[in-house]
């Protein structure tokens, strides 16, 4: 599974923030929010990958900067193994033409003053070459504007052509922030929270749907979400972040059933669960006494980012910062619990037996409201 | 949905006071937007019964009418919405029983707050930036108890921040330095100021993280428990609303569509709608499966059909239900405690079978 080269990877994603305004003289020194340190990412080739975590885990600073919308502080973005390029214009259009973004908001997204077509074909003309060189043009762009459409199941094409976004739903408006990515061909969509804003019924067509690219024309996905449940449903692996930092990652099914790291298990006890009728997840949630809130990111102190809230934290937790332990093969957790280190707390190993992945969400027709 | 009230008795949950009473009770509250020859009909004699003690959830998509539904019954709902028909019923802590809706602007003002407190959608801009937290409490309390001392309000509102696991000291504090979840702690204790007998919250945890939503849903519902108000809870999040709520009302495009105990709404939702918004939620445990959620998308509320308005979207659809509107009424099954308004329980000739709506 990840013997392969990513298509897009990072090492070490660093980034930091200046806090306060900075440059009045007679300050002190800038000092620097580290919203993302040290993430460690890994993209593959027909996967969902899901970044999970509470809004100010820097989620979707990981997003930006994958995307290159930002510059890095530190670490390394790898595309097919060789190091990322962003700096000028031409590289830049290169790099995006692999690794293309889908934003939150397909309200904002969208320039209310263009219908679909321009909004389209000034995708596929920045990216596309006609077969014979030169711009896309004439009856295959046409051709190519259709078949962006049926893609992203709005069928039939001519109905929605000429509409401008604010005559389209939530749901169609996403689907067509969706087609544009799909307009470069990119090997790599990077998907911040696509779903959150749009209506609870819609969501799991546009999921499906990015299901559907991932598994027909083999697109790495990474879905950035704070609903754990979804990326169950939805990834592949998935990616637990907090306060800027890998908590844990390890296929999506084991995290969520088998979470090792407090902080996973903290968030798995808090969602929602109907079937939960004992109250057992709420029951453990006020038994671990999880108050308080995630550091504040200017400058943090030493040690777990966790650790002030979580149950188990000895001194070693708040003295160093624990690395990704690889616990069982393909799941690592950032807490000592799982390392040989004297002074170790006890978070109550799990065993990690063999969860395969359960039924694939892979193979479905994402239809959604395209044919209402 | 021209039914009147609601009479059928409750099923109680086990946890929780439950006496049969009604402290809260809308009849065919209608809400139009816009004025002149052509308003959008938002809420079409919507009937709802709030029982004292009770937690009731209001389910349903964005846009469907359950804010609209919570500012109308309290009078709060701004310019274009105009309320067009119904009544409002407080029972008072004396028995004593009064239509909000037609109070007297002092009578109002009085009640509210004292009578019924909401919690805004948003309540992280709710505060006001530039007051401490302290002189906001106070004012509100002073507001209604003209007779009480500074040095006492000040007193009780140390005494609500404390309730809600805030420590006094930050009276003194500006909401800005506040966390997201401190500001929402301090909007309820705002709202539990004057021992309020029906908490409104509207989308109350949206905007946290599931970590707070959860302990701050505990604490109100402990506090619930302690005080004894009844709650309101408004969100869309239909798995939240079965953990927490004793009887859930969904509701689409401006109208209820089925209201049950909220564990039988999860069990065996009997409105198709019900049945799709609950296949629409991953779930977090048990066998993974494919899901897909309601096809098409919610409709434009000012261009109505005929019809039941969930219609275009039902898998279950029939013809009647292209012309005739459904009413809210009891089930084939002719449950207790439900009331449903699908064509699918009306229209059922004898030993005919109801579709399995089970979607999960």
């Amino acid at each position: 599974m990840s013997t392969s080269t990513p298509v897009l990877a990072a090492h070490g994603l660093t980034k930091h923030f200046r806090a306060g305004g900075g440059r009045v003289s007679g300050r002190s020194p800038a000092r620097a929010i580290h919203a993302v340190d040290g993430v460690d990412l890994e993209l593959h080739r027909g996967q969902v990958l899901a970044v999970v975590g509470e809004s100010g885990s820097g989620k979707s600073t990981v997003a930006r900067l994958l995307a290159g919308l930002i510059p890095i502080t530190g670490g390394q973005v790898l595309l097919d193994g060789a190091e990322a390029r962003l700096r000028g214009r031409r590289a830049f259009r290169a790099y995006v033409r692999r690794v293309q973004m889908i934003f939150q908001d397909p309200f904002a997204s969208l320039n209310p003053v263009h219908p679909v077509r321009y909004t389209l074909t000034r995708a596929l003309r920045l990216h596309r070459k006609q077969s014979s060189g030169g711009t896309l043009r004439g009856t295959e762009l046409e051709a190519a504007l259709t078949e962006l459409l049926e893609r992203v199941h709005l069928t039939p094409a001519t109905r929605y052509v000429d509409k401008f976004p604010h005559e389209l739903s939530g749901g169609q408006r996403q689907r067509i922030a969706i087609a544009r990515a799909l307009a470069a061909e990119p090997e790599v969509l990077l998907a911040d929270e696509p779903v959150s804003m749009l209506d609870v019924s819609i969501r799991l067509g546009i999921l499906n749907l990015l299901a559907d690219l991932r598994d027909r024309l083999g697109i790495a996905v990474l879905y950035i979400t704070h609903d754990i449940a979804s990326a169950r449903y939805f990834a592949d692996r998935t990616t637990v972040l907090y306060a800027g930092q890998v908590m844990e990652t390890g296929d999506s099914e084991s995290v969520t059933q088998e979470p090792l790291h407090p902080y996973t298990r903290l968030l798995i006890a808090s969602a929602p669960d109907p079937d939960d009728l004992a109250g057992t997840g709420a029951a453990a949630v006020r038994e671990q006494g999880t108050g308080g809130e995630p550091p504040s990111l200017v400058d943090p102190p030493p040690g777990c980012r966790f650790a002030p809230r979580c149950p188990y934290a000895t001194d070693l937790c708040r003295g160093e910062t624990p690395e990704l332990i690889e616990v069982t093969p393909g799941r690592s957790a950032a807490c000592w619990g799982y390392s040989e280190r004297e002074g170790r707390p006890d978070v109550g190993r799990v065993s990690t037996g063999s969860t395969s992945g359960g039924v694939s969400t892979g193979s479905t027709s994402g239809g959604g409201e395209a044919g209402a | 949905m021209s039914t009147g009230v609601e009479t059928s008795p409750g099923v109680a949950r086990d946890a929780g006071p439950t006496a049969e009473e009604p402290v809260l009770e809308v009849r065919n509250l209608s809400v139009d937007y816009g004025f002149g020859d052509d308003p959008t009909h938002v809420l079409r004699e919507v009937s709802l019964t709030l029982r004292r003690g009770e937690v009731l959830g209001l389910a349903g998509e964005s846009g469907c009418g359950k804010s609209t539904l919570a500012y109308a019954a309290t009078r709060l709902l701004p310019p274009p919405g105009l309320i067009t028909g119904g009544e409002v019923w407080l029972t008072g802590r004396d028995g004593e029983r009064a239509d909000l809706l037609a109070l007297s602007d002092a009578e109002l003002r009085a009640a509210r707050w004292r009578d019924i407190a909401i919690v805004f959608q948003g309540a992280m801009s709710s505060l006001n930036p530039v007051f401490r937290v302290e002189k906001q409490l106070i004012d509100g309390i002073l507001a209604h108890r003209p007779r009480m001392g500074r040095a006492e309000a000040r007193e009780r509102a140390a005494e609500l921040l404390r309730l809600v696991g805030i420590s006094a000291d930050r009276l003194r504090a500006y909401p800005h330095q506040l966390s997201g979840g401190m500001r929402q702690r301090v909007m309820i204790a705002m709202a539990l100021a004057l021992e309020p007998q029906v908490l409104i919250m509207d989308e109350p945890t949206t905007a946290l993280d599931v970590v707070m939503q959860r302990q701050i849903l505990e604490q109100v519902m402990e506090l619930r428990e302690r005080l004894g108000f009844s709650v309101v809870l408004i969100t869309h999040d239909v798995s939240l609303l079965v953990e927490v709520a004793d009887r859930i009302a969904v509701m689409y495009a401006g109208e209820i569509v089925e209201t049950a105990p909220a564990r039988d709404v999860y069990q065996r939702p009997r409105h198709p709608y019900s049945a799709g918004l609950l296949g629409s939620f991953p779930p977090l445990h048990g066998p993974r499966r494919e899901l897909a959620g309601i096809p098409g998308a919610p409709p434009d509320l000012s261009q109505r059909e005929p019809g039941c308005p969930f219609a275009p979207r039902c898998p279950h659809v029939m013809d009647v239900c292209r012309t005739e509107l459904p009413v809210l009424g009891r089930t084939a099954q002719a449950e207790e405690a439900r009331l449903v308004a699908c064509h699918l329980h009306t229209s059922l000739s004898a030993g005919e079978k109801l579709p399995d709506l089970v979607a999960r």
